[in-house]
């Protein structure tokens, strides 16, 4: 967007008040927010000795998992929109006919740089078929770069790892299964 | 003159111009939707999407009476004083209807439809369906039926607009799809017995609207969305049918047909269609090797692109007298560069046209398309080039004749042939010379026995003109690089010329146009269509 751009409203900053100019009320609530937080509960944890709690499993963005249909096959139909979506262009899928009568292509190949990937979830969200999911898995790590480029069956993996803890978003969103 | 009025808008025809109503319209700059329709078929008129209200203004009171319903644009001819209404309410809601219904059965299954970003049922649901599905079948699944080598039916996709079985029919005359069975239940398929193999079968999958008709070749490997494409030219044989060379990351997956009315019009055929696979092929040549003259033939080293120009000068002038080879795969500009660096080593370097490779006879059908039995695209234009240089009518035969002759210390041999072009017996008369240059897409008995070797490149690494079997001159820019390393033999000649700066095939055309009466009609920006090389003669 240009400066020039006529949908740009510009503003004037409004004059101090009476308070503002006393300098004193600002300083004095700025020294309260600092007591505040001298008081209150320590958020820091030591990690990894400490394991750092988990909001919301359900939108916390971690280790990506490929999740597996009710016959234990990919649900991934190779349809490349996450691929689409993704802004890091981290995930490289290879699609091919699928051995399935039911279905009509599959991953042949599905990576994902896990180093490149920024976690933003726009692969979650536009996965069709609810197949790609974040989860809470929050450390990743690796001895090699090579090592962080994910492949299908290292996804597949994550999900049968977490699948217990953390079962399939969609059922509870009430998203297709 | 007529005068056509389109949403209020006066547009003005030639009297002897036969235009429907969606024509007429898209001179207005008005979109009229439509799946049946196509500029190459016969009218059907059965799809409905083109229903328009039209009417007649008279010519001596200026009184406009409508036509009290819909007709089909297709199917109705425009004439002086006919009136269009394109976007009336009662047109959008007969579009939405048609749009509602062609989706009640239409598989939702976009997100592994490989027509999806380039379907029209989906363009145009966008822009004239609602937003609501008042049906409560959600089919996701389409039944899938081969019904050729190189296309497979996605039936339940299928809109029946019946496009394909009226190009079978229509313009490649063979016939083999068809209709079965009636109403809702209608179905496209095959005769028994008869799959659909002919050598323009290609061209239903780029004809059907919809994702029905799927490309094997295309099928699964990438979505069009992630293509781009580059206006090209095929480079599989005389013709030199436009297209579009469709590509990702240095790799074609499809080409398909460019409209030039002048010489494919919409069609191109399977031969050319998936004629790119040589371009990716693991076995191409990628080093430039050379030997010393008399050097046994495994002695070969690895030379750089940069060691060449000099290099490969400085043999061909210690060699003696040259002939050089111009392969008729070389655009105009690499010819016309080539035979000047020819004639700067040797000044009486013998130049002929090279191979020109030709399989079976000429093959027209019942639309009028030709497929040519001459299986390279610049013959016309190599020709052209050498007889600026004294050298017209000179022919490989005449060439391997000079050689045989023992008239000719080196020769220089241009390739680029997708496949295998000669064998040992018509590579022997080259063994004697002191230094043999050969360059090639692949290995060949040849260019066993060259002292250089060199790679050359593929149709859509290249940028140029070629000039087709019609002397139509069709300008064209590179679609993808070549593989790391190799120079597309214009960049070569444009170095061993010593011009300075990247290679400019532009420059070298305009330079071509001012400085030869043959060639003159490249002057400027060529036309997407393409000029007729021949046209500043005639006049």
């Amino acid at each position: 967007m240009k400066p020039t751009d006529p949908s740009i409203v510009w503003l004037e900053e409004r004059p101090l008040g009476l308070a503002e100019r006393l300098y004193l009320p600002l300083f004095m609530q700025g020294l309260t927010t600092t007591a505040r937080h001298l008081v209150s509960p320590k958020v820091t944890v030591s990690f990894p000795e400490q394991r750092p709690q988990v909001g919301n499993p359900l939108i916390y963005r971690g280790v990506h998992r490929l999740n597996r249909d009710a016959e234990n096959r990919v649900k991934c139909v190779a349809c490349f929109l996450c691929a689409t979506a993704c802004p890091a262009h981290c995930i490289d899928i290879v699609a091919a006919e699928s051995p399935w009568p039911d279905r009509e292509k599959y991953p042949e190949s599905f990576q994902i740089d896990e180093l490149r990937c920024i976690f933003c979830g726009m692969c979650e969200e536009a996965c069709p078929v609810d197949a790609i999911e974040l989860t809470s898995l929050l450390d990743l790590t690796g001895k090699s770069r090579e090592e962080m480029i994910f492949d299908k069956e290292k996804l597949l993996s994550v999900y049968d790892m977490t699948k217990d803890a953390e079962p399939m978003k969609s059922a509870e969103l009430g998203g297709t299964l | 003159m007529a005068t056509v009025i389109v949403d209020g808008q006066e547009i003005e025809i030639g009297a002897d111009e036969r235009l429907n109503c969606i024509e007429a319209a898209r001179r207005a700059g008005k979109e009229i939707p439509h799946y049946c329709w196509h500029p190459g078929l016969s009218v059907v008129a059965s799809c409905r999407m083109c229903l328009i209200e039209t009417g007649q203004r008279d010519a001596a009171t200026g009184k406009v009476t409508m036509v009290p319903k819909l007709v089909p644009g297709c199917q109705t001819p425009v004439k002086d004083g006919t009136v269009i209404v394109t976007e009336s309410q009662l047109v959008k809601e007969s579009r939405a209807r048609v749009e509602e219904a062609l989706l009640i059965d239409h598989p939702i299954d976009c997100p592994i439809c490989d027509k999806a970003g380039e379907c029209l049922l989906q363009d145009y649901h966008f822009q004239h369906g609602q937003a609501e599905r008042r049906a409560d079948l959600h089919p996701f699944t389409s039944r899938k039926r081969d019904v050729g080598p190189t296309v497979t039916l996605f039936v339940d996709r299928c809109i029946m607009c019946t496009r394909c079985v009226r190009f079978t029919r229509e313009v490649a005359g063979s016939a083999e799809l068809m209709v079965t069975s009636r109403g809702a239940k209608e179905e496209i398929d095959v005769f028994p017995g008869h799959p659909l193999a002919n050598k323009l079968a290609g061209n239903v999958v780029d004809l059907c609207p919809v994702g029905a008709l799927g490309d094997k070749d295309f099928l699964y490997q990438q979505r069009v969305w992630f293509l781009k494409r580059e206006a090209n030219v095929c480079g599989g044989c005389a013709a030199g049918c436009s297209i579009h060379t469709e590509h990702n990351q240095d790799t074609v997956y499809r080409l398909k047909p460019r409209e030039n009315p002048h010489v494919n019009t919409w069609w191109m055929c399977d031969d050319g269609r998936y004629g790119w696979h040589h371009l990716h092929d693991d076995s191409r040549v990628l080093d430039v090797m050379r030997r010393d003259a008399g050097s046994a033939p495994g002695s070969a080293t690895t030379l750089e692109w940069a060691d060449v120009v000099v290099r490969l000068r400085d043999d061909l002038k210690a060699a003696g007298r040259l002939a050089v080879a111009v392969s008729p795969m070389l655009t105009v500009e690499e010819a016309w560069m080539l035979c000047a660096v020819a004639r700067s080593i040797d000044p009486q370097a013998f130049l002929a046209v090279g191979h020109v490779p030709v399989v079976g006879a000429d093959e027209t059908f019942p639309g009028g398309f030709t497929i040519r039995a001459e299986k390279c695209p610049n013959q016309r234009g190599v020709a052209e080039v050498l007889a600026l240089y004294g050298a017209g009518g000179n022919t490989w035969d005449n060439l391997v004749a000079h050689v045989a002759a023992g008239r000719a210390d080196a020769a220089w041999i241009t390739g680029a042939y997708p496949g295998a072009w000669i064998d040992e017996a018509a590579a022997a008369p080259f063994a004697g010379l002191r230094h043999l240059v050969v360059q090639d897409l692949f290995d060949s008995p040849l260019m066993q026995l060259a002292t250089w070797r060199l790679p050359a490149v593929g149709f859509a690494e290249r940028a140029g003109t070629w000039v087709n079997v019609a002397h139509r001159a069709q300008s064209f820019a590179q679609a993808i690089r070549p593989p790391a390393g190799v120079w597309p033999e214009g960049r070569l000649f444009w170095n061993m010329l010593g011009r300075r700066g990247l290679y400019d095939p532009v420059a070298v055309r305009r330079q071509m146009a001012e400085s030869s009466a043959a060639f003159a009609a490249l002057a400027g920006d060529l036309p997407a269509v393409g000029v007729d090389l021949r046209i500043h003669q005639l006049a």
